[in-house]
């Protein structure tokens, strides 16, 4: 893969794998905080 | 009118549902495709741009449409919308809450029994030894289409129809919690893993091992090179555009349903965003990760490219699993048909909810009635699409409710909740019980933005230029030579631009003109029939 192609890749990536991550704990640690 | 008593069980089962609600065969099949077809890297940032711009304040805007509707007992979009505005005739809009569910479903139940199908196949090995153009091949004698008849259909594709549709009859009628819910805590899982594990065989392909002629990254680097001259191209855009409407589900009254199950202060903010976000996840880590990459390795780029599309699902993978042996191609084959299956089926309920909902809220019917009701009409509208398959009808049912009746009712609702309503009323909709801080750009974007871009998505699909050509379009209608319309257009498909003979007859047999006018023909008087339905659910409701 050229390197922009992959930067490009593990920008998306790794925003949206780790927003859904955030997002799946607070809903969890909310949750369990109920 | 019966007040709804029903409720989600956990809020991990409702975020999981609404996942699976836009987790679809979109994911895994249109998404590569159309990326493929746009240029690859060109098309990754307009889409990214309209998924933070248009998908999901969308989200967001049905969310709270759903959850401001459900306090009034409302968990169908025809009393939903209706509290938007003064005027009675808002709930009108709501029609297509209705019709687009129904009729979308109608179709989509028959593909999610493909993957059925297919998965029962994978299993019994019956692509085992067949070249390419057996498996190709194979896909039309499942369908029985393989017939030069004008009613065409195979037993096999009929049975898993049946299992398929009554499958979800039954998850429909066991309610939201152990329904509905039990279905997306079971296949959202299991398709997270049957999909990490095809993205991990599929990237680790390497040109010489199990018969790859390339290396699948190749596949990869051609989806994620950027090229930021597709930024001016407005073809670019609207397939970029369509395309997050498509995956998100965004447009159809299914995302409204199920937020009208939420109390008055649960959280949509955070909910919305988790669903939106897995569904990207979903769509652009593992469906851009699997068929491109897998493709590329044995067919080659320029293949990919001449001949990437939906039927690939189909015709072209099981051919390329068998490369990996018979226990891994079983394996491989299970794992793509089964969380195709699943994608499907989380879609094929949230389509059967609003419309069951709406029977239930506005006529009292009971669940077990509503369910029976949607089953048999769901019955009809699917018959032309299974038994005139190859002459139009089902794509007529693709273009008209699945394509264009969701950019009509996102542009119509978002106007609703931002000018209407009113979009200091809509925020603070947004924001009430909100577990995440939505940032405040985002009331402008909803406000100006969102309604612009769906405008500009919607005149798009109106008079969309042949070739995607709007330079040459714009030429041709300065010079007095008129605008070339697409055959694919609104305006194309209405007047049928490209086709040579519309006659409806001919040598005494129906030609596809006519079966396409009969099913349009179908579909307005489904959606007059909703709109009746509306006006006498409202006209009780005033009475009462």
């Amino acid at each position: 893969m050229t390197t922009s192609a992959l930067i490009t890749m593990l920008i998306a990536w790794s925003i949206i794998g780790t927003l859904v991550v955030r997002f799946f704990i607070k809903i969890l640690t909310i949750k369990s905080e109920q | 009118m019966t007040a709804s008593k029903e409720n989600w069980g956990s809020r991990v089962g409702l975020v999981l549902a609404m996942a699976g609600n836009a987790v679809g065969l979109g994911n895994f099949l249109r998404f590569p495709a159309q990326a493929v077809q746009n240029g690859g890297g060109a098309f990754i940032i307009p889409y990214l741009v309209s998924f933070v711009l248009m998908g999901i304040p969308l989200l967001w805007i049905e969310w709270a449409i759903g959850r401001h509707g459900g306090k009034f007992g409302h968990h169908s979009t025809p009393g939903m919308i209706a509290r938007l505005g003064k005027s009675h005739l808002w709930k009108y809009v709501g029609i297509f809450g209705i019709f687009t569910n129904l009729t979308v479903a109608a179709y989509y139940c028959y593909i999610e029994s493909w993957t059925l199908g297919y998965v029962w196949h994978s299993l019994m090995q019956t692509f085992e030894g067949m070249g390419a153009p057996q498996v190709a091949a194979f896909f039309h004698t499942y369908l029985g289409n393989d017939r030069n008849t004008l009613l065409n259909v195979s037993p096999q594709a009929l049975f898993f129809f049946g299992v398929t549709f009554f499958l979800n009859l039954w998850i429909l009628s066991r309610g939201l919690s152990k329904g509905v819910e039990m279905a997306a805590k079971i296949g959202m899982p299991l398709l997270i893993i049957f999909g990490v594990f095809l993205a991990v065989r599929a990237l680790t392909l390497e040109a010489g091992d199990s018969g790859a002629q390339f290396d699948a990254l190749a596949g990869l680097n051609f989806l994620w090179e950027p090229q930021f001259d597709s930024l001016s191209n407005p073809k670019v855009w609207l397939a970029a555009a369509g395309q997050i409407f498509f995956t998100l589900s965004v447009g159809m009254g299914s995302i409204h349903c199920y937020a009208a199950y939420l109390r008055e202060n649960d959280d949509i903010a955070l909910n919305g965003a988790s669903a939106g976000f897995m569904n990207e996840f979903v769509e652009v880590v593992l469906g851009g990760s699997i068929i491109i990459p897998i493709g590329v390795a044995y067919l080659g780029l320029d293949w990919i490219q001449a001949n990437v599309g939906f039927s690939m699902g189909f015709q072209t993978m099981p051919t390329l699993f068998q490369n990996w042996g018979p226990f891994l191609a079983t394996i491989a084959g299970l794992a793509w048909f089964g969380l195709l299956f699943f994608a499907g089926i989380t879609s094929s309920l949230a389509m059967g909810q609003p419309v069951m909902a709406f029977l239930q809220d506005e006529f009292g019917v009971s669940r077990q009635r509503s369910t029976n009701i949607f089953g048999a009409v769901l019955l009809l509208l699917v018959l032309p699409c299974i038994f005139l398959y190859g002459h139009g009808a089902f794509d007529e049912f693709d273009f008209w409710s699945g394509t264009f009746s969701l950019v009509v009712f996102a542009l119509f609702e978002a106007v609703a909740f931002s000018w209407v309503f009113g979009i200091d009323k809509g925020w603070a909709e947004i924001n009430r019980g909100a577990d995440l801080k939505v940032p405040h750009f985002f009331k402008y974007v909803i406000k100006y933005v969102t309604p612009f871009f769906l405008l500009a998505v919607f005149l798009g699909s109106l008079v969309s230029p042949a070739g995607g050509d709007w330079g040459g379009a714009f030429s041709s209608l300065f010079a007095g030579n008129g605008w070339p319309f697409d055959s694919g257009s609104v305006i194309g498909k209405l007047f049928f631009i490209g086709v040579d003979d519309t006659r409806w007859f001919i040598d005494g047999e129906p030609s596809s003109v006519f079966i396409i006018a009969m099913t349009r023909t179908l579909l307005v008087a489904v959606f007059i029939g909703v709109g009746i339905a509306i006006h006498y659910a409202f006209k009780k409701r005033t009475q009462e």
